[in-house]
């Protein structure tokens, strides 16, 4: 049965429009539609998007898919080495660099530690997690990790094992750091989203875990014992601290 | 269930035109298309199964997302020209709509690309973003509101003047 006197909403004309609405609306947003000009314009100009895009992007469909995307070839070779992405790289190197220096030159005066910290952490978190064929230093298989880690940064590291939140280490870099320097562990789940942990010798008193959120990235850090961590990664407070703790945990117990 | 490379090579196609709309840049969305499938291959064991389609978009909107994060670190630079040749449509058309999507937000830009373009269900899209189904109709919402401004703000004969 229709119902007529239901008002239509925005999200009915979408869905109309997107073949989501069910059946038994499909009449009643018709009947709107029909006496009110404005949303069937809007409804009209969505239907010439959708053709427009169709139109601009529906030939890549009939393109011969490039050699480098083929699935032998994606297999049996390493991947090559591709121009942008070397310029790509190199150019996040120089300018990621050239901000960073510039940041620390202009905040000469003693900072917060923990916004430092939070400064530093995230940076490299954006930075790195963007790379998409080099995102770490050396890799989790290698042995020498954490050893090398340790030794630079000063004590003895451990990459927390994150299994639980369907994170895998990928593997990790050094890095300058605010005092001295710091080393930065990265994880993925399967999905491709990445998650850091940043850890550095930092002389202030110990703290609690805080979160903090920019622009959909958000981090949580804590000092202990002389040392500041960060973990950072998508913006999702329960996550984020509970990926946290347990890192402090397992870190905790050496 | 299909095999697993095969449907995933079924989708390459597919894949390449979203990343093409989403990036723009013709190589930086095959370098996207390529990372995803580089990840796929290397979690086919890990794979039981679940919608092979919807994963392979999940993995190719983090990848840009990941990328995005990065570029924005960087100084915006002009964008280039569009200069990639069209086939179909009038150009004049097809490159407004580009410019319009250029403009977007990076969610509502994957929203939009994923209903319209890619033919995604809301359910599918809420999936792929990993939220709720008000949030993927509202990014919708707005997306189109924003392109369809846009469009007519590049048509300076249907502004309406008073």
């Amino acid at each position: 049965m229709t119902e007529p006197h239901i008002p239509v909403t925005e999200d009915e004309l979408h869905a109309y429009v997107d073949g989501e609405l069910p059946a038994e609306r499909t009449a009643a947003v018709e009947a709107w539609l029909a006496t009110h000009p404005e949303d069937a314009e809007r409804v009209e100009a969505w239907r010439a998007m959708g053709q427009a895009l169709h139109a601009r992007y529906g030939n890549v469909l009939d393109e011969g898919v490039p050699k480098r995307l083929e699935l032998d070839h994606l297999v049996k070779a390493p991947r090559r080495w591709i121009f942008g992405a070397v310029a790509a790289t190199l150019l996040a190197f120089i300018v990621g660099g050239g901000v960073g220096w510039s940041v620390r030159s202009v905040s000469a005066a003693p900072a917060d530690p923990l916004e430092l910290l939070r400064r530093e952490a995230i940076t490299a978190h954006k930075l790195y997690i963007g790379e998409v064929r080099h995102p770490i230093e050396v890799a989790a298989t290698e042995a020498h990790l954490l050893p090398w880690l340790s030794r630079r940064v000063g004590t003895t590291l451990r990459a927390p094992d994150l299994a639980s939140f369907d994170l895998k280490l990928l593997g990790g870099r050094l890095l300058p750091g605010i005092t001295a320097p710091a080393a930065l562990f990265m994880y993925e789940n399967p999905a491709g989203e990445r998650v850091t942990l940043y850890a550095t010798p930092l002389k202030t008193a110990t703290s609690g875990f805080i979160y903090k959120e920019d622009n959909r990235v958000a981090l949580v850090e804590w000092v202990a014992d002389n040392y500041g961590y960060a973990i950072s990664g998508p913006a999702d407070k329960p996550r984020l601290k509970g990926i946290a703790r347990a890192s402090y945990e397992q870190m905790e117990k050496r | 269930m299909i095999a697993f490379r095969p449907g995933v090579e079924a989708m390459i196609p597919a894949l390449r035109r979203y990343a093409r709309a989403l990036a723009r840049d013709p190589d930086i969305a095959d370098d996207l298309v390529q990372d995803t499938l580089v990840r796929a291959l290397r979690s086919e064991k890990l794979f039981v199964g679940g919608d092979l389609r919807s994963w392979l978009y999940t993995i190719l909107t983090n990848l840009n997302r990941n990328r995005r994060r990065s570029l924005a670190r960087q100084p915006q630079f002009s964008p280039l020209v569009e200069n990639a040749p069209d086939a179909s449509g009038t150009e004049a058309e097809s490159r407004d709509i580009a410019r319009a999507l250029a403009t977007l937000q990076e969610d509502q830009r994957a929203v939009l690309l994923l209903v319209m373009l890619e033919g995604m269900s809301y359910r599918e899209v809420a999936d792929i973003q990993g939220v709720p189904i008000g949030t993927v109709m509202s990014r919708l919402a707005r997306a189109r509101a924003h392109v369809k401004n846009s469009l007519e703000g590049m048509r300076p004969s249907l502004r309406r003047v008073k």
